[in-house]
């Protein structure tokens, strides 16, 4: 007997029949406009449904042009438009997460799990950089909370430890002699960091599946930390007892710390933090003041009560 | 050689518009909006990477006298000037639009972090020289005098490579390329040094 073998569909590609529906009747209403050059457009942008969420800004959002070619994403190069360049040979499917650690269930996590299983919230976050620039981005995410809820944390757990994909044939910033961070990419946040509301696991940018320069399939976004907390393609979360170890701590101890809050009172090394340049305003615009914990205190300052903020940079 | 006699005809001052095309273009480019997500820094970064390359262009000189017997010596005060042009418009830049004359953070920036510390210290080491650099000066300090006050243009030069190296959160390949060939340079004029100190 012959036996048909055909690729199946991802479950994140299939059309809802919502989506289908409403497509029909978008259609309709646009041919009788004469807009069917934008359904292209619109139906892009209809990638993912996404809910919205209270811990939005209302700030202007940052265009998508940019977001998508000034990145930091040293696996693919150190200039900010290597990613852009070189990040679209980096598969990203199949793609899972390991889970473990201090967790009771312990396991695996699917990225079509992520994209199917769990509602998506629509988060515009301010986006600060250690680098004293700043973006506001449209994310697509779940919160860290509810994915970890599902392996059961142990009592004892106090930190979560993150990794990047290590994979030196798809990314080029691994390879050779100049290589600039010990690789895999490690991050890590304190466990009432991780299970803050603000804090989501990104898996979309703008409507949409995140771009592989932004860390696809699946990011951590913490808004109120130095744009490097956020780690990108991430493949493993590890919960522990001791602090994880981060890269940038371990490339420079003085410069880069475990918390890595964004404070202006707080000064780096290399770069006042006590204003940003916004990316998009062009090269006359004022530059903006910085805000303790970008602008999340109401939120998340009371994580951080009683705490030495010098000490703990 | 044929071809090093038309290189040598060419008038001096020709240096001055063909080294400041790309400074037009990327002032063009960076007030149209044309240089990325973030043109400031680009335009910053750019322009003091074009100093970099003059300052470079200038200690090939006497090398390329001495060792490859090809006299450019003419055009040496016109490349010094173009990169002069350059590190005050990168300072200019990052005065006036980067800092936007936040006096006081430029005052930190200074004091604080070594890559600007380095930086300042290269523009004030080329600030004399510049201004030094015509005719009536050397008849006027005298042309040992002259010529002494003008080797402030080696740290000056180290001081620029050094800038661009720990300006960069990692090791990264170019600065430590410019580094090297500076190295390079420098060195080969000290070996040069010792000798004829040896041979006095």
């Amino acid at each position: 007997m012959t036996v048909y073998k055909y690729n199946q569909p991802l479950p994140s590609e299939i059309t809802s029949k919502s989506d289908y529906l409403n497509r029909r009747s978008f259609m309709a209403g646009a041919a009788g406009l004469g807009l069917s050059p934008l359904i292209g457009m619109a139906a892009a942008h209809a990638a993912l449904k996404t809910s919205k969420s209270p811990y939005s800004t209302d700030e202007k959002t940052t265009a998508l042009e940019h977001v998508t070619s000034y990145n930091n994403f040293y696996e693919f190069g150190t200039a900010k438009s290597d990613p852009a360049k070189y990040a679209g040979s980096l598969t990203t499917r199949p793609w899972t997460i390991d889970v473990g650690g201090m967790v009771n269930k312990p396991g695996t996590l699917d990225i079509e799990t992520l994209l199917t299983k769990f509602p998506l919230e629509e988060r515009i976050y301010r986006f600060r950089c250690v680098e004293a620039w700043s973006m506001v981005i449209p994310w697509v995410g779940i919160p860290l909370a509810s994915v970890l809820k599902q392996f059961d944390a142990q009592g004892s757990a106090k930190y979560v430890a993150f990794e990047t994909l290590q994979r030196p044939e798809e990314m080029p910033g691994q390879k050779g002699i100049f290589s600039s961070l010990p690789w895999p990419y490690v991050e890590g946040l304190r466990m009432d960091e991780a299970l803050h509301p603000l804090t989501i696991l990104a898996v979309g940018l703008y409507g949409d599946i995140l771009p592989n320069q932004n860390g696809a399939p699946v990011r951590l976004v913490v808004p109120w930390k130095y744009g490097f907390k956020s780690i990108k393609s991430i493949v493993s979360m590890k919960l522990t007892e001791q602090e994880p170890p981060t890269s940038w701590n371990k490339a420079g101890p003085n410069e880069y710390g475990f918390y890595s809050n964004v404070n202006p009172e707080v000064s780096h090394p290399r770069w006042s933090q006590a204003s940003e340049r916004i990316i998009g305003g062009g090269i006359f615009a004022a530059r903006k003041e910085t805000q303790f914990l970008n602008g999340y205190a109401d939120e998340v300052g009371s994580l951080y009560e009683g705490m030495d903020l010098r000490k703990n940079y | 050689m044929a071809q090093s006699k038309v290189w040598t005809r060419l008038p001096s001052w020709l240096i001055y518009p063909v080294g400041m095309i790309p400074a037009v273009y990327l002032f063009y480019a960076a007030f149209t909006n044309q240089l990325g997500a973030d043109p400031l820094d680009a335009l910053e970064n750019e322009l003091g990477e074009w100093a970099l390359k003059f300052l470079v262009l200038g200690l090939l000189f006497t090398p390329l006298l001495k060792i490859g017997r090809v006299n450019l010596v003419k055009y040496r005060r016109a490349i010094g000037l173009v990169a002069f042009a350059y590190v005050f418009l990168h300072l200019a830049v990052y005065v006036a639009l980067d800092r936007q004359f936040g006096w006081w953070e430029i005052w930190g920036d200074i004091v604080k972090r070594p890559y600007i510390t380095i930086g300042m210290a290269a523009f004030i080491l080329l600030l004399p020289l510049a201004i030094t650099s015509n005719n009536a000066s050397i008849k006027q300090l005298g042309t040992a005098a002259w010529r002494n006050l003008h080797k402030l243009a080696y740290p000056a030069v180290l001081f620029g490579a050094l800038h661009y190296v720990l300006l960069k959160k990692t090791w990264e390949p170019e600065p430590l390329v410019y580094l090297a060939i500076i190295l390079v340079l420098l060195g080969w004029r000290f070996l040069q040094f010792k000798r004829a100190v040896k041979n006095a």
